[in-house]
């Protein structure tokens, strides 16, 4: 999922400072898994944002609404008929759905409430990471499952550096080597020979580097 | 027992304090209260196991959010006594109670009586 991370507190207050009517938006996807900006992270902001601007004499509004999703044409469709209520949008989504919104609704301001982080795992309640990097042309097949493009802080595809140590990578002892993980997953799966093969050259071509992405299916599209 | 404990505290009934949230805290300061406290039973003792470990964590929450935006968080709090200890229960009343009267008005009570007169 995308995972993304509740923005402080004054940082909305200073984004919204200027609007009277908001509409506080949530989705019910991934930010909701992360606990970022789902329906209740929307209460709960939009309970602590009503109260700190009443409390310094200022009159807003703050309407709150939770989407299905924000990166989907027909849940966004259900609030053209309120959105010119409004003065501005705080969007809890990911900046997918910030971004959604604001193509949709061109004259009114959409601003984000959350930080989008990365693609990754809930570990525990509470922590998530990083797994997956969207490079385009998925590795994982050749390393053990384990992905050196996004917990490789050096993306090495022949790992590992050598800075590797006792399975901890030179970033720190928080940070697993990628590489390491690699090996140990290839060596319980009794593949230790593909270890030995040498990763060919990576086609970065599908990467971020080469502009903004899209992927068409002309066999599903009507 | 024929206890007492401060008139101004109402009490809300919950099936189990787990099942308050950190929304339910923060409306009643939208809704006016001066101060909102929660009466778990003992740790360890939850019939459920962890509801009472999970509103302290909630009303720990609640409390950073009111701090965040101006309020003292002082005004949220979390207590724990087994169900027979009605003394307890009327001494922690009496404490709340304490505190708030020393904190004063819920702000934003006081702030939108003001904005209403406007
Ligand atoms: S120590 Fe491992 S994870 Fe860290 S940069 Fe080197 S190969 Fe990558």
């Amino acid at each position: 999922m995308i995972v993304a991370d509740k923005k402080p507190i004054d940082e909305v207050i200073e984004t919204i400072k200027d609007y009277e009517k908001i509409l506080l938006l949530g989705c019910n996807e991934c930010v909701t898994v992360c606990e970022a900006g789902g329906k209740k992270e929307v209460e709960v902001l939009a309970s602590a944002l009503r109260m700190y601007f009443l409390n310094n004499g200022k009159k807003v509004s703050i309407e709150e609404k939770t989407l299905e999703r924000q990166c989907d044409h027909e849940y966004l469709e259900e609030i053209r008929d309120v959105i010119d209520q409004y003065d501005a949008v705080l969007s809890l989504a990911c900046g997918v759905g910030v971004q959604f919104t604001a193509d949709k609704y061109l004259s009114t301001p959409v601003l984000p409430g959350v930080n989008t982080c990365f693609l990754g795992a809930t570990e525990k309640r509470g922590v998530w990471t990083e797994r997956c990097q969207a490079c385009g042309k998925c590795i994982l097949a050749s390393t053990g499952g384990i992905c050196p493009v996004s917990r490789c802080a050096k993306r090495v595809m022949n790992g590992p550096c050598g800075g590797s140590t006792n399975g901890k990578c030179e970033l720190g002892p928080d940070t697993d080597c990628a590489w390491q993980l690699i090996i140990n997953r290839l060596e319980a799966m009794g593949k230790m020979d593909e270890y030995e093969k040498l990763s060919p050259l990576k086609d970065w071509a599908t990467d971020r580097a080469g502009g903004p992405r899209t992927v068409e299916r002309e066999d599903i599209q009507s | 027992m024929r206890l007492e404990y401060p008139t101004n505290i109402k009490i809300v009934r919950v099936p189990c304090t787990g099942k308050v949230d950190v929304i339910h805290l923060l409306r009643s300061f939208e809704k006016g209260a001066d101060g909102a406290y929660v009466v778990g039973c003992l740790e360890g003792s939850c019939q459920y196991n962890n509801g009472n470990f999970r509103a302290r964590k909630r009303v720990e929450q609640a409390g950073e959010v009111l701090e965040s935006i101006g309020i003292e968080k002082e005004r949220v709090r979390m207590y724990n006594l087994s169900s027979g200890e009605g003394t307890l229960f009327a001494e922690y009343a009496r404490e709340m109670d304490k505190i708030i009267r020393e904190l004063g008005e819920n702000p934003v009570k006081k702030a939108k009586r003001k904005m209403d007169a406007a």
